[in-house]
């Protein structure tokens, strides 16, 4: 798949006259020095759709906001890049014209061909991709990523949904069949199963990260078949929470708070919390600290969260969810333990087996879980 | 309520009207705009720049029916430069309609940004259903008055475009535009106005999108809706009332993908998705024939020449 | 004085081209302007991002490489009086064709790999387009709607297609299809940053150029485009020309998704589906249908395009901004068809 840039000669020949042209604070040794009172450390954020969709990007504009606000650093953002050669001039123009140091590409499909083309050009700059597998001596040296289990208040919200449920039956709206999606989907089951054993979660795939017509339609086809908590793995889920609202069902949020799109139906919700990664990357470069290659955490670490409970949740829901919650933060909460059948009836996960977070076999999920209605194959 | 296989023909039904609306008045708007020989393509900027017009004035002044007139209006603007600038010579109307869509899509996304986050008043809906104890079924007949609109719109356009002198002089324009001259009829006026007249229709239809269903203003909403209305004033032989029916039908099938999956059948999801797509194509091949002009077109739409 | 016909005519081209041009830069000044920044400073950002360095002129070259290729599909049939709009469905039918193509033959030398992508997706491509070239032929479907509604099925198939018949079981979170190798994939131009895809899009305009203009092929074209009856009693093959226009434009189309595979992602997958059809249409239009005035029309609006990211960094107009900026342009460039011909200091005195 992916596979080792070669650095030629005139390419390094090619970063080094840039950085230097751009007399980057300090020369190019920076990586490693420590910052004086007017060094600016300069971010660069890019966006694949509006940094206002209520989900996705507004998440990751949140984090920039926040670390903007810090006076020693200077952050910029474009929005609505497509995953083309596009990401990669904008990358490029971002480190020539403004000096960006460190670029934080959000799109999961900016990193394979593009963050891989372009990171070897820049050796100083810093590419910090959001949701990218970084593989230690495959990819750039000056690559990174990050990302959050956001499975974990998909669990939370997961018992909030089957506590609340009268018909037992969730529902769920998802963009594509990918690992990341599955993974929110069978933990969002798995939570609620916990609370309420026997109750099912109907999968729609919209075929796209953002289509508010068919997503309203897939949320009334759900309602129609009796499902009463809906939640939804999309770039905006907007449509999805007002229709909820609409229809007079409950439902959970994801990526930001939509609480005020729906103040009577909405539960609860998994959300990022972008603005401590980048306050801890921001302080590191200030630092002069290492930077990881790679970063990933759960409510533990405080990189994502779950929203305000409802008053409508119930006492002994609220105890459940804020017990799970508990074993999250101790570290002793594991999503993934054995047995666990997918929805076709074969063992996925056999019993005695625990799969952790940061288990590797967990990135490349490809099936769904028992009690979940719907087929990963489109 | 378990109302499986059922589900299906009821979200059809409720699709049908639900998204078969803004559908109605931008096929309206173009049957009209046709009738007088001009074609329309920008009506998919229109529809866009309508939806946003609608959701900011609604916001604004916190009356959605506000916010209809007011993107109906918009539409009307918008209509009326598209028919303005295609009345000088050698000025191509599908180019010109081509470049609207371009032109009302970037207006309204760029206008539109303050308005994406907050949300507006929203139309009110119509509970048809009430006799029915299936919650479903409910659902699906909660209608906005704006469908129920849109049938009166149709029923008078089509009774306008037969009976009235104002329709008699569209149809002779469309027709043929050397006998209006002759007759002494101002061609260009006649047809800027009913192009601005299709703009206000397509105007209320983008604003029934983010009023009403599916209550968003983004700049996702449309997918070629606009677009499609032309090719379904095609397939109702530009009868107003034809586009009822067209209009319900497309809704129809566009809610067939989603309410499939919601009883399990996933395969081929992208491909149903695309259904209304594949079925106006084959209409289009079985209905257009060169042997003979299309029954009712306009002899003037360069469409059909 | 006695100026030869075609300078009158060429210049006439010109100058009403510039001038539309520069009154669309005026417009969108005052545009900008009431939306609170400052033109000039807009014009400057603009020109810097475009044209302003050497970054930047490659900035803007790299995307106008597709848009030379993907106009052509709007152009070419523009001769015969048609106008279609499936550059879209042509350029991602022709990628995922190429994709395939290199995948059924992994042992064989890039240059063959190569040869027989782009074949493949000429092929695929062309015969797309050429589907709605028959269909307005053959049942009289109108051919902007028919390309249209092809487009769409076009991405419907594309999707379908790469998440589930052809998905690379590795690219778990971004479907696609299986790398076509890293030896196959296009190099860049030595010494720039541009890969071969620019080469591909200047050659295919001047081509086409030939081939209309300096073909009988390319003349008979054009009388079928002004006249069909003319053409029909003349004994031209119209129905054969209008395939055959339409399948050389989708092919053109095709090569620009080939481009897309090997040149950049080295998969098929959801981002072939870029939009550099519809923006081609523009370019077409802007062209008048020439194609070798397609290609600066397609560095211009690269140029346009490119400016976009800074407009929103320095200026903090939204990215819809170049949006109105295509659109204005688009506008002015159509409605100045209708000054051709009034001005008498173009005509030629007497007779024709």
């Amino acid at each position: 798949m992916t596979t080792a840039r070669k650095l030629t000669r005139r390419q390094v020949l090619k970063g080094t006259a840039a950085v230097g042209a751009l007399g980057m604070l300090g020369g190019l040794g920076w990586l490693g020095k420590a910052w004086g009172a007017q060094d600016k450390v300069k971010m660069g954020f890019i966006f694949v759709g509006p940094r206002d969709d209520y989900g996705y990007n507004q998440a990751h504009y949140e984090g920039k906001s926040a670390v903007a606000k810090l006076d020693w650093v200077k952050a910029v953002d474009e929005e609505k890049v497509p995953e083309t050669i596009e990401v990669q001039k904008t990358m490029e123009s971002m480190i020539k014209l403004d000096g960006v140091q460190v670029l934080f590409p959000t799109s999961f499909g900016y990193f394979d061909p593009h963050i891989l083309k372009v990171a070897p050009q820049f050796p100083n700059v810093l590419f910090l991709h959001c949701g990218g597998l970084y593989q230690e001596g495959k990819h750039p040296k000056n690559a990174g990523s990050y990302f959050g289990y956001i499975d974990e208040p998909e669990y939370v919200a997961g018992i909030v949904a089957g506590g609340m449920t009268k018909s037992g039956k969730l529902g769920f709206v998802a963009a594509k069949p990918i690992p990341q999606v599955l993974r929110n989907i069978n933990s969002y089951t798995l939570g609620a199963r916990s609370i309420r054993p026997n109750c099912t979660t109907n999968v729609i795939f919209t075929g796209d990260w953002s289509l508010p017509v068919r997503e309203a339609e897939a949320t009334n086809s759900l309602v129609d078949q009796g499902i009463d908590v809906i939640t939804c793995h999309v770039d905006s889920p907007k449509v999805v929470m007002t229709m909820c609202e609409k229809r007079g069902i409950y439902c959970t949020g994801y990526h930001v708070n939509q609480s005020k799109l729906a103040p009577r139906g909405y539960l609860t919700g998994a959300e990022w919390n972008w603005a401590k990664v980048y306050m801890d990357y921001a302080d590191m470069i200030r630092k002069g600290t290492e930077v990881p290659h790679l970063i990933r955490g759960g409510l533990k670490e405080g990189i994502v969260k779950v929203s305000d409970y409802n008053p409508v949740v119930t006492e002994s829901v609220r105890k459940q969810a804020d017990a799970a919650k508990a074993k999250f933060m101790s570290g002793a909460m594991v999503v993934y333990k054995g047995p666990i059948k997918d929805n076709t009836g074969n063992v996925v996960i056999p019993a005695g087996e625990e799969y952790i977070q940061t288990d590797i076999r967990l990135e490349s999920m490809g099936w769904l879980v028992e009690g979940v209605i719907g087929s990963t194959k489109s | 309520m378990e109302v499986g296989w059922w589900g299906v023909l009821i979200a059809m039904l409720g699709g049908a009207i639900r998204i078969g609306t803004p559908f109605l008045f931008v096929s309206l708007g173009e049957c009209l705009t046709e009738k007088s020989g001009r074609i329309n393509l920008g009506l998919e900027g229109t529809l866009v720049m309508g939806a946003m017009t609608g959701y900011a004035i609604s916001l604004h002044s916190g009356s959605p029916w506000l916010g209809v007139l007011c993107a109906g209006l918009a539409g009307t603007l918008l209509g009326a430069l598209h028919s303005w600038l295609c009345s000088f010579q050698r000025v191509n109307d599908i180019a010109v309609g081509i470049a609207m869509m371009l032109f009302g899509t970037g207006l309204a996304f760029f206008l539109g940004k303050p308005y994406i986050q907050p949300s507006a008043p929203r139309l009110p809906s119509i509970d048809l259903g009430g006799w029915s104890n299936v919650p479903q079924l409910q659902a699906a007949l909660q209608i906005n008055a704006l469908f129920l609109l849109g049938i009166v719109v149709a029923i008078t356009l089509r009774w306008i475009l037969k009976n009235t002198s104002w329709g008699l002089k569209v149809r002779v324009v469309g027709e043929s535009a050397d006998a209006a001259r002759a007759l002494g009829l101002p061609v260009d006026r006649i047809r800027i106005l009913s192009t601005a007249q299709g703009g206000f229709l397509a105007g209320i239809g983008g604003s029934y999108l983010s009023l009403y269903y599916p209550f968003n203003w983004s700049e996702g909403l449309s997918s070629g809706q606009g677009l499609m209305a032309v090719a379904l004033v095609i397939f109702a032989r530009w009868q107003p009332v034809a586009c009822l029916w067209v209009s319900l039908l497309w809704g129809g099938a566009a809610a067939l993908g989603p309410s499939l999956q919601s009883v399990g059948i996933t395969y081929g999801y992208y491909i149903f998705n695309a259904i209304p797509y594949i079925m106006t194509l084959a209409v289009m091949i079985v209905t257009c024939s060169p042997r003979r002009n299309l029954v009712g077109a306009p002899h003037e739409l360069t469409v059909t020449r | 004085m006695d100026v030869p016909k075609n300078l009158h005519k060429a210049l006439e081209s010109f100058l009403i081209i510039f001038g539309s041009l520069l009154v669309s830069m005026v417009l969108f000044g005052g545009f900008v302007a009431v939306a609170g920044a400052n033109p000039f400073e807009v014009y400057h950002t603009m020109y810097r991002a475009a044209f302003g360095s050497s970054f930047s002129w490659q900035n803007s070259l790299i995307r106008a490489a597709p848009l030379m290729l993907t106009a052509l599909c709007t152009a070419l049939p523009g001769y015969l009086g048609l106008i279609i709009i499936g550059g879209e469905g042509a350029v991602v039918i022709g990628g995922l064709s190429a994709a395939l193509a290199a995948l059924v033959m992994p042992n064989a030398p890039p240059l063959v790999v190569l040869t027989a992508m782009a074949l493949v997706g000429m092929v695929a491509g062309g015969i797309w387009l050429a589907i709605g070239g028959a269909l307005r032929h053959y049942r009289a479907v109108n051919e902007t709607i028919s390309s249209l509604l092809l487009n769409y099925i076009a991405i419907a198939v594309l999707n379908h297609l790469v998440t589930s018949t052809f998905r690379d079981p590795e690219s778990l979170n971004h479907p696609s299809t299986r790398h076509i190798g890293e030896a196959n994939m296009i190099g860049l131009i030595p010494g720039t940053d541009l890969h071969w895809g620019l080469a591909f899009g200047v050659v295919a305009c001047v081509l086409a150029w030939f081939l209309m203009h300096r073909t009988v092929f390319g003349f008979a074209s054009q009388i079928a485009g002004g006249n069909v009856r003319a053409a029909q009693v003349a004994g031209l093959p119209v129905g054969r020309l209008i395939l055959i226009v339409c399948f050389v434009a989708g092919a053109a189309g095709g090569l620009a998704g080939m481009v897309e595979v090997a040149a950049i992602h080295g998969r098929a997958n959801d981002t072939l589906n870029a939009n550099y059809g519809y923006a081609g249409i523009l370019v077409a239009f802007v062209a008048r249908n020439n194609p070798l005035a397609i290609i600066p029309v397609a560095v211009l609006l690269g140029g346009i395009r490119a400016s976009g990211g800074l407009l929103q960094r320095v200026h903090d107009l939204p990215d819809a901004t170049v949006l109105v900026m295509q659109g204005i342009m688009f506008l002015v460039i159509l409605f100045s068809e209708t000054l051709y011909g009034r001005f008498s200091k173009f005509q030629k005195q007497g007779a024709a």
